[in-house]
């Protein structure tokens, strides 16, 4: 970044949205222009997902002294946002700290590009902060300032941004900070301990009205966070071919229809041990050269952005927040197994990650196309999107094919496989968003780079995962991290552990094809053989944090209610088996299970994964056995209460 | 009388709760069978065969026939249950509701069907204003959904067919009366309708 | 021609390159149960009751739509499958109104002799007892909701056979439903050429011919299959084997 451009970054993801990210943006549009600010003093730019959703609408400051971070902004806010990134600061605060011996990523990477001025590859969402230790900083005593709470309640106002500020209260930020706190330790104080223990409480209130709303980015939530994927999610305007394309889009695909043969690409996917993000984890590369292999003839690309497991969302942050580097990736894959036509196919359900998608594919039909236009090369491959209608069950990749093709959305037996037989009976190569959106980075540092990312001790996982993390945790959002990180860093470490400080009760990963993982295995790493090997799956990337109010029954009931809504029906055991189970389930909540009813439940729930046609049926009972299998106790007392059964049931034993 | 005293006979139960009698019927075609069998057990409970009004305590064998419809059939079934060793499922209805359970599917809201078929019965069919459904005391109280016999009680042997042909009600009979497990396989021995 | 060897229950068996595990199984004198499946119509996978176990494979395999293949080891009678096949059968029983005393298709229905197949003296799942609805509006036929098992292949036989695809299944999951034309009354879909071959197709009593009674409901379900060998024998003209 240069240091002469001041920038707000407005996060505009579908969960900023919802927390008035728009109203917010436009009232920061409206205070530039009241502060008499040109759009060059002061970018103010629509930018992806920020990654700490549950605290939006979240807004990024970059400028001379790095980033700063602020969550839930209210519009009225907007004018000291904007002098606070014009940076009128105050005396004494964090930012005029002189650069620390290390400061965070200092220097490019091995293999990072520079174009133009602007970073392509940074291993940090944030621009480095020269003026920021790694550390929560300690802001350096200012005998002149008043102390926080000596500061009338009056000035608690909305401070004008060309009044000079009030500096924040030593006492503020060397007083421990809460580790879960996301706050930024080193903002002025919002609620600060009052010094003059006389002073009433309420009196203390924020001199600074941003600073209950500044965040720290080098809290563990951001810092351990190891972007690829979403390495320019969050910096560039989602909306602007121009911006992806000068943050590097489309420089892989020019290489490669320039530079390297089909074979050569394949090669670096291999080579980089990438796996299927989308649950099953099937090596990419495996699956390219598959479809690459086949008998001569067309063939078809597919991005399947059909994600639906509840309380996952990777797929949706790639879309709405670098829709090119998807597009991008699926043309390589296009160009690696000679396909010259391919699909995104995006669940309805996400209207804003299918206009950007739209608005991405215009922008290069305007262009020209992907091979005319951004590549200089006659390559005349067309990408057009389709929108599914709503089952989850069209992200299994033979139903995905059926809706593509304009049939019902059920799926059939495989063999023959897409790779093999898929859209018009051509090979089809078919793979998750994430999955696709990886291939830019690992083009452009190699296979081998990708291959390094990851612990030793996991070698079928390489490479970076992301993660929804949302329920009972502290911090809510998108975390992109090495694969091999001990669940317990990402959820307790990076996530702050469950709301309240209650103890962490299960993780439940991969949604209702998923498991759960018992706060006593916690140190499991993200690996997908680790995970699969407890019940629980790696799965497509939700993590839902269950605190010690979470009933394990009821929340198999949930599930097995969801596969119910989603089975198509095609096969008896998905169809049938399902609602037995939930009605089993009910029973055995509502107080009205018999001696006998687990062992019917067990065996039912072998009955369909066994036998069902398709993945959503195979793996529907999988949240009932492995919460049955980690917290078989609360399964017992549910039944305890019955015994002879119940006339409006079913069998008693 | 002989000095030896013979072993009692095994005491044997038929139960008809909802359903159309047909498998009291069919059991009736056993003719001449059934005098073979009168030799080998008593008869001590059965709308066939019997006078008793209430269901005596030690059955060995019980054959029910009929779905679970109503508050009596269920207090039967229960009564039935504690004082019989071998439950036969006796007939489709037992075993499924079948027929009896037809108006299991047109149940309101809340799962009560007997609310829907008295409305029927009482309130759009009924030729006379006036005519007030049956209140529970004099005519037993339906309930919410007609139910096979092993929802409400343990089974031991099933027996299907509407009705089980007398040869398969001989069958499941002997091998009881031996004091093995009827073996109920093949077309036979198994068959609904 | 190439052949594929095969074991299946402990017997060699041999069959041509291409051909199902079902019909591998069929060569070799085992009747496997099935339901969706029809000879003469694309075989779908939807009723799981074909299933076998393949060596090396980590689940039962719908021997109706997997190819045999060399060298294979196939069992088709374990205590697993056995068990697999009676819950499927248990599972149909109390999904549908499945009553056979009162059913045109008592006596030949493939449903109820598969519960005689798979020993199933009871169903141990609550029936739904769902509230269907019966579709007479046709004056030939008549769709009873009740008795559809949804194998559909009433559809594949209107659809390959017929080539009028009056049928197709709406909704999804439990509420799935067998639909004529654009959801229509039957009666009212113009595309129907009333040649019956969809209630030749159905295994139980959901299609039938009016006014036919228990004794009088013969489908003839091998009509599917004469009507298949004949298109690849190009025997374009009824010569006493197709029904007229």
């Amino acid at each position: 970044m240069s240091g002469a451009v001041r920038r707000l970054r407005c996060c505009d993801g579908s969960a900023c949205r919802n927390g008035g990210g728009i109203a917010l943006r436009q009232a920061l549009l409206a205070a530039r222009a009241a502060a008499g600010l040109a759009e060059q003093e002061l970018v103010i730019r629509a930018v992806g997902c920020l990654r700490l959703c549950g605290r939006g609408p979240l807004v990024a400051a970059d400028g001379p002294g790095g980033s700063r971070l602020w969550g839930g902004v209210p519009p009225e806010l907007a004018s000291a946002l904007v002098a606070a990134a014009r940076g009128r600061r105050r005396r004494g605060q964090a930012l005029a700290i002189p650069a620390p011996a290390h400061p965070p990523q200092a220097g490019p990477a091995p293999g990072e590009l520079r174009l133009a001025g602007a970073r392509l590859w940074g291993p940090c969402l944030w621009e480095p902060a020269p003026g920021r230790s790694p550390q929560p900083p300690v802001a350096p005593f200012d005998p002149s300032a008043p102390a926080a709470s000596a500061a009338p309640a009056a000035s608690a106002a909305p401070a004008d941004p060309s009044a000079p500020a009030d500096p924040s209260a030593p006492v503020a930020s060397a007083a421990p900070a809460d580790p879960s706190a996301l706050v930024d330790p080193s903002a002025p104080a919002a609620s600060v301990a009052p010094a003059d223990p006389s002073a009433p409480a309420a009196s203390a209130a924020p001199l600074d009205p941003l600073a209950p709303h500044q965040l720290d980015p080098h809290h563990p939530f951001f810092a351990l966070q190891r972007p690829v994927v979403l390495e320019c999610c969050g910096l560039i305007d989602p909306d602007s071919l121009d911006d992806a394309l000068d943050h590097g889009a489309y420089r892989q695909l020019q290489r490669c229809l320039h530079q390297l043969t089909p074979a050569a690409v394949r090669d670096e996917i291999r080579a980089s041990g990438l796996r299927g993000r989308g649950g099953a984890g099937y090596p990419t590369g495996l699956k390219w050269d598959t479809v690459a292999l086949q008998p001569p003839g067309p063939r078809q690309v597919v991005a399947n952005g059909d994600e639906g497991d509840p309380g996952a969302f990777m797929d949706r942050t790639v879309m709405e927040g670098d829709p090119h580097r998807l597009l991008e990736g699926l043309a390589i894959a296009a160009y690696a197994v000679g396909a010259e036509h391919g699909f995104v196919y995006v669940r309805a359900e996400y209207p804003l990650a299918i206009e950007r998608l739209r608005g991405a594919l215009a922008a290069i039909a305007a262009r020209g196309g992907f091979g005319p236009g951004l590549c200089g090369s006659p390559w005349p491959l067309r990408i057009a999107l389709r929108v599914g209608a709503g089952a989850y069950v069209c992200g299994e990749e033979t139903a995905l094919l059926h809706s593509i093709e304009g049939g019902r959305g059920t799926p059939r037996p495989r063999p023959p496989y897409p790779a093999q037989r898929g859209l018009g009976g051509a090979p089809t190569l078919i793979n998750n968003v994430e999955t696709l959106a990886a291939v830019p980075a690992i083009l452009r540092q190699g296979g081998a780079w990708y291959g390094a990312i990851g612990d030793p001790a996991c070698p079928g996982s390489r490479g970076t995962k992301v993660f929804s993390l949302s329920g009972a945790v502290v911090h809510t959002g998108v975390v992109e991290v090495p694969l091999g990180l001990p669940l317990r860093t990402v959820v307790e470490t990076m996530g702050g552990g469950v709301v309240g400080g209650a103890p962490l009760k299960a993780v439940q990963t991969g949604g209702p094809s998923g498991g759960c993982i018992p706060a006593a295995r916690l140190d499991t790493r993200l690996d997908y053989e680790a995970m699969a090997g407890l019940g629980a799956i790696l799965g497509s990337g939700g993590m839902v944090v269950l605190g010690p109010a979470t009933a394990m029954p009821e929340l198999a009931r949930y599930f097995m209610g969801f596969c119910v809504q989603e089975s198509c029906g095609l096969c008896l055991p998905c169809r049938a088996g399902t609602v037995q189970l939930a009605a089993l389930l009910d029973r055995l909540i509502e107080g009205r299970g018999a001696a006998g009813d687990l062992e019917r439940l067990e065996e039912l729930a072998g009955m369909v994964r066994a036998t069902s046609l398709c993945g959503l049926g195979q793996s529907a009972p999988n949240p009932l056995l492995s919460t049955l299998r980690h917290f078989r106790g609360e399964y017992l007392q549910a039944c305890a209460g019955g015994g002879a059964g119940d006339p409006a049931g079913g069998p008693p034993a | 009388m002989s000095p030896t005293r013979q072993p009692p006979k095994p005491r044997l139960a038929t139960v008809w709760l909802a359903g159309c009698s047909g498998c009291h019927m069919s059991f009736l075609d056993l003719d001449e069978w059934l005098l073979e069998l009168a030799e080998r057990v008593e008869v001590v409970y059965s709308p066939l065969a019997s006078d008793a009004k209430t269901y005596p305590e030690s059955v060995d064998i019980c054959l029910v026939e009929g779905a679970v419809a109503n508050g009596d059939n269920l207090a039967m079934a229960r009564i039935l249950r504690q004082r019989t060793r071998v439950v036969v499922a006796f007939g489709d209805c037992a075993i499924s509701a079948n027929v009896s359970g037809l108006r299991n599917p047109w149940a309101d809201g809340a799962g009560d069907s007997a609310a829907t078929v008295l409305e029927r019965a009482y309130g759009e069919l009924a030729e006379a204003e006036g005519l007030a459904p049956p209140d529970g005391v004099v005519v037993p109280r339906l309930l919410e959904r007609v139910l096979p016999l092993h929802a409400v009680i343990p089974v031991e042997v099933w027996l299907p067919g509407c009705p089980p042909s007398p040869a398969r009600i001989r069958l499941v009979l002997e091998a009881l009366l031996e004091g093995e497990r009827p073996r109920l396989e093949g077309p036979q021995g198994l068959r609904f309708g | 021609m190439s052949v594929h060897t095969l074991s299946i229950d402990g017997r060699p068996v041999a069959v041509e390159a291409g051909a199902s595990l079902l019909a591998a199984c069929r060569g070799a004198g085992i009747a496997l149960p099935t339901l969706c499946h029809l000879d003469g119509l694309t075989p779908v996978g939807a009723c799981r009751l074909c299933l076998v176990e393949v060596e090396g494979q980590a689940r039962p395999l719908a021997a109706c739509v997997s190819a045999a293949a060399e060298g294979q080891v196939v069992r088709t009678d374990t205590a697993q499958l056995r068990q697999f096949r009676r819950m499927a059968v248990e599972l149909f029983f109390a999904e549908g109104n499945h009553l056979c005393a009162v059913c045109v298709a008592n006596g030949a229905c493939e449903l109820q002799d598969l519960a005689v197949a798979v020993g199933m003296d009871h169903s141990r799942f609550p029936a739904r007892w769902p509230r269907r609805a019966v579709d007479a509006s046709h004056p030939l036929f008549t769709l009873d909701h009740n008795r559809c098992i949804l194998c559909s292949r009433c559809l594949r036989a209107c659809d390959e056979l017929e080539g009028a695809h009056v049928w197709d299944i709406a909704e999804r999951g439990e509420h799935c439903r067998l639909v004529a034309g654009l959801d229509q009354p039957w009666g009212e879909v113009a595309a129907c050429t009333s040649c019956g071959q969809c209630v030749d197709a159905c295994p139980t009593g959901a299609l039938f011919r009016r006014q036919e009674s228990a004794g009088d409901h013969q489908p003839r379900r091998d009509r599917a299959a004469v009507l298949q060998q004949a298109r690849q024998q190009k025997l374009w003209r009824n010569q006493g084997e197709v029904p007229p």
